[in-house]
């Protein structure tokens, strides 16, 4: 059904490019001007998208972004399971992020795990007029007396905590102290602070070096003996278990994983990291900043890795196993060897169902690109992707790795121009968000949110890739979009289309 | 290896595969975990009166409360009227939570936007964010009314919307005469239920009172109609649709307000509807003529309901009518106001529920309920349970207030099956967790989240409330009126009668019970 398929790669840029000026006609004349900066059409062998990023929305245009404070409770800080993350300020952004991440882990809740509840300090205007100290010092204590077993506790800071001067820091300083060093990190994700999600990454990443790596004592831990085989996690969120199938994989081939970084993360991972001999890094967006700090003050090395889909998956265990001796390359292709066999049986029933289908893509700051590799697995064509809150350092790892000449790009998109696109390019499927779902679903195209695996998962591994392309299958090849058009009307506008 | 490209498993089966069991058992050596009797010593610990004196002695934290802020209500009411875009001052990841939430509930598009305000504006207040935003949203999404309302943010920092919008009108952000009504909902008071309040109140006050100052006031000239406010309410779809069938059957004039059971409910037919049905912004205005303002719940319309008295209708007010007395109430108050008589369809649509509560009382008699959620949703479950011969024993609502409070005592006091009841306003989840433990129910009623309590409880949980995530489509059957009583009494029997089966369906053990009569 796909458009592009059919055209050269000159007609598909001019289209794109026309698409984007007719797009840009709907915006007053300002508007019109920031908003082109951020459209393009890919070029092979460009350094970058050639659009601008992480540059702040807006107002008024209906951007799918969030805010810091989702960037630090939502996805970096909320996994990590043995701490108590308050979410510091009114009532409303711990209830909306309530358990909707879907970041797996093994606890028993509310004893010694709390990733699904909701603490929050729940302001009420006389926090606003006196002052929140007072109230969260009382919290703290709540806390201790009714969740002993917590190994922590993190303040999340909501929008008015940085407007009303709260020195949440003091207040975690002091009862630190009281309670024995126990950790109490407070972090400063206040919602309005930079443009999106991103900034909140950069804030929890620097929360963990001042307040987890800042405190680290010399008290033995981690308390197991270090190997040379010893590495970390970074970026892995466990959605839907996510790094459980990639964990699976690393320690078949002979690595040793000591920390998840965050998925099913616990405090004690996070201590441990520094005696890593290699940082795995995921999600570069989120956590490329702690990363490149562990590399400067403790000298662990990191790479980054794609474990979506079979050729990427394989490229990586290999660019992994490079950092460490043969018996870990080894490792590495008996791995890739073991799940051929797996990965054949896949692409075999799913690939004929999907060769040549196109697909948009518009998610965070990873999977705009890191999913292209397990599209084209099962023979599937990327013809649009964009970052609701990618850098230029994505930007550019997307344009040297990932794809195609004429693709058409778009950073932080927003409703009326990603309908628009869609309208245009008519994908066989589109990946986004929930806010994105609905919206194209009535329009008769195939979805897949992308953020949450649309409550499957996981997709990570070659486990993962069985279920990543038989949600895909599900999706585009679903009988119902088949009957979006009621037959009456479908064989009145056929006729409509004969007599042109 | 236990995947397959023949049989796919996905989460809910791949991890308990016995590879990836003992690849987790030996993660936890990394995790520093706590002594496992430790663990379970403090589990136990948890469900003693001790612990629920400590958990009610709780003064600052809240843990799993069950409820929203502000903005949700505003968003949620000003997507009931005619192509109206809701435009949130403030902070943009709110909208962005706002739109994923009801998206979450309501499997629907959820259109918002927001004016964006960063750093910069929390120096110098936003009134460029808006100027800007009213430009841009006006141009692109082509809305017949942008409704206003406010992030904590920008209420912290006291941005005055009146003026602001004023100001942008003057820059040429919108034409002088469009409709920006514009509600102040900042997230440190109340809930979501109070932000419905403010932002209907907004737009009838903006319409009524002379548009900001823009044009006459209008003179009231009454009719014979009568206008109907839902309330914020999950099951908006069913409920208005029902509502509005009911109005029909009996003839009487009307017009409901916010009404967004189209907008929240649209074909999936190859066209995206961003804008659906709605009262249309005539209508919203012509309501000040009408003869009386009926609001379906109280609590999320308090300051609406005085504003109309003001304007000289007569007000009344219900609480979430489920069951047979309220929707009584509720018709025979319909066909006082309106001086219509009540058709002989509706007395029969009652006959048949009291026929299924005879046929059915049976079941639900004395059993023990406990209830949550927004203070008059818990009022009209808890009414209905009386009603059907159940025992509810603790009633709950984060958002409910003194007055809520002694209003729900009254109606306990007025039914003998109402005589073992706690009435508790201003409590969490995590208190409802240690009621239970320490005062057990046979049966919960609440939201998606009650489904933590059941698992730590055991507490069989019937979903009726707001957010329900994790089932499809229930918003789009009433739970008012005779119709929607029936809905709701087929729920709670239907988990009764899956819990016995639960309870004795294990071969050999319980044979005995598990029957095919019931």
């Amino acid at each position: 059904m796909s458009l592009a398929t059919t055209q050269s790669i000159a007609e598909t840029r001019a289209r794109n490019k026309e698409l984007i000026e007719e797009v840009l006609k709907v915006y007053p004349e300002k508007t019109a001007k920031r908003r082109a900066k951020h459209l393009n059409v890919h070029q092979a062998g460009k350094s970058d998208c050639g659009v601008k990023s992480n540059i702040k929305s807006i107002p008024g245009v209906m951007t799918i972004r969030g805010c810091a404070y989702a960037g630090s409770k939502g996805v970096v800080w909320g996994p990590i399971k043995d701490m108590v993350h308050i979410s510091h300020g009114p009532v409303g952004c711990g209830q909306y992020s309530w358990g909707s991440r879907r970041n797996y882990y093994v606890g028993t809740t509310g004893i010694d795990s709390f990733v699904t509840l909701q603490f929050t300090s729940d302001f009420q205007e006389k926090d606003i007029v006196f002052g929140g100290d007072k109230k969260l010092d009382k919290i703290l204590d709540e806390i201790q007396e009714l969740f002993p077993l917590n190994n922590g506790i993190t303040i999340q800071s909501e929008c008015p905590i940085g407007l009303i001067g709260d020195d949440i820091e003091a207040v975690s300083r002091a009862k630190s102290k009281e309670y024995g060093g126990k950790t109490i990190v407070p972090v400063r994700c206040e919602g309005f602070r930079g443009v999106s999600q991103s900034l909140g990454h950069h804030i929890a990443n620097d929360a963990v070096r001042d307040w987890i790596f800042g405190h680290l004592e010399g008290d033995g831990k981690p308390k197991f003996e270090p190997t040379p085989y010893d590495v970390a996690i970074i970026g892995d969120y466990n959605i839907g278990g996510d790094a459980w199938s990639s964990r699976i994989l690393l320690e078949e081939m002979g690595l040793r994983v000591i920390a998840q970084w965050s998925g099913d993360g616990s405090l004690a991972e996070l201590e441990a990291t520094p005696k890593a001999k290699l940082n795995i890094l995921h999600c570069y967006r989120s956590m490329n900043y702690i990363s490149r700090h562990m590399e400067e003050k403790f000298g662990i090395p990191w790479c980054e890795y794609n474990f979506f889909g079979p050729s990427k998956i394989a490229e990586s265990l290999r660019r992994i196993a490079g950092y460490f001796d043969d018996k870990i390359k080894e490792g590495a292709e008996r791995v890739i060897e073991k799940y051929q066999p797996l990965v054949d049986a896949v692409i075999a029933k799913y690939r004929p169902r999907l060769k040549g289908k196109t697909v948009m893509l518009y998610v965070g700051g990873l999977r705009p690109r890191h999913v292209i590799g397990a599209y084209e697995d099962l023979g599937m064509e990327v013809i649009g992707t964009g970052y609701e809150f990618g850098h230029n350092d994505d930007y550019q790892r997307t344009a040297q790795h990932y794809v195609k000449d004429s693709t058409l790009i778009y950073d932080d998109v927003n409703g009326y121009e990603f309908e628009r696109f869609v309208e245009k390019l008519k994908p066989d499927l589109v990946g986004s968000g929930i806010k994105e779902k609905y919206v194209f679903q009535k329009m008769g195209v195939p979805f897949r949110q992308m953020h949450s695996w649309d409550y499957s998962g996981p997709y990570h591994g070659y486990d993962g890739f069985a279920i990543f392309a038989r949600d895909m299958d599900m999706a585009v090849n679903s009988p119902v979009w088949k009957k979006t058009k009621a037959p009456w009307k479908e064989a009145s506008s056929a006729k409509l289309q004969a007599a042109e | 290896m236990a995947q397959s490209a023949e049989q796919v498993l996905d989460h809910v089966e791949l991890f308990r595969d016995p590879e990836y069991q003992q690849m987790l058992a030996k993660k936890k050596l990394f995790e520093n975990p706590r002594d496992p009797a430790e663990v379970e010593r403090i589990k136990e610990w948890t469900k003693t009166a001790e612990y629920r004196e400590k958990n009610f002695a709780r003064e600052a934290l809240a843990v799993n409360p069950a409820k929203a802020c502000q903005p949700l209500g505003a968003v949620f009411a000003s997507v009931g009227f005619e192509r109206t875009l809701p435009f949130v001052h403030g902070s943009q990841g709110c909208v962005a939570y706002y739109r994923s939430h009801l998206s979450r509930h309501f499997k629907e598009p959820s259109s918002c936007v927001s004016s964006s305000m960063t750093e910069d504006a929390a120096v110098f207040g936003g009134l460029n964010n808006m100027t800007d935003g009213l430009a841009n949203s006006y141009n692109m999404y082509k809305p017949k009314m942008i409704a206003v309302s406010t992030t904590c943010m920008a209420e912290v920092i006291g941005d005055d919307l009146n003026a602001f919008i004023k100001t942008s009108k003057e820059k040429g952000s919108v034409p002088a005469d469009f409709d920006v009504p514009f509600a102040h909902t900042p997230a440190f008071v109340g809930s979501h239920v109070t932000g419905y309040d403010n932002a209907l109140k907004g737009i009838l006050e903006h319409f009524w009172d002379g548009k900001a100052g823009t044009a006459p006031k209008l003179e009231r000239k009454p009719n014979g109609s009568i206008n109907i406010i839902g309330g914020f309410d999950g099951y908006t779809v069913g409920n208005l649709r029902e509502t509005k069938r009911i109005l029909e059957l009996m003839g009487i004039q009307h017009t409901v307000l916010a009404d967004n059971s189209e907008v929240f409910d649209t074909p999936t037919d190859g066209e995206f509807r961003m804008y659906e049905g709605g009262t249309t912004l005539e209508d919203a205005a012509n309501a000040i003529h009408a003869k009386a303002t009926i609001s379906m719940q109280q609590w999320c319309t308090e300051k609406t309901l005085a504003f109309v008295a003001e304007h000289g209708q007569d007000v009344v007010s219900f609480n979430y009518p489920v069951g047979l007395s309220a929707t009584d109430d509720l018709i025979v108050a319909l066909s006082r106001i309106s001086g219509k008589e009540i058709p002989e369809q509706l007395a029969r649509e009652r006959g048949r529920l009291v026929d299924a509560i005879a046929d059915s009382s049976a079941h639900v008699h004395g059993k023990k309920f406990a209830i949550y959620g927004d203070p008059d949703l818990c009022y009209g479950l808890a009414a209905f349970l009386l009603e059907l011969g159940a025992e509810p024993i603790h009633v709950l609502s984060t958002n409910g207030n003194k007055a809520w409070e002694e209003k729900m005592q009254a109606l306990l006091a007025s039914s003998p099956f109402g005589q073992g009841c706690q009435v508790y306003p201003g409590r969490d989840l995590w208190h409802m967790r240690s009621l239970l433990f320490t005062e057990p129910v046979d049966f919960l009623i609440g939201n998606t989240y009650g489904k933590y309590l059941e698992r730590d409880t055991g507490t069989p949980l019937i979903r009726i409330g707001f957010p329900i995530f994790d089932r499809h489509h229930h918003h789009r059957s009433p739970v008012w009126g005779y119709q929607g009583g029936l809905n709701v009494l087929v729920k709670i029997l239907d988990k009764i009668f899956d819990e016995i089966d639960k309870k004795t369906n294990v071969l050999g053990k319980t044979d005995y019970s598990f029957d095919i009569i019931r």
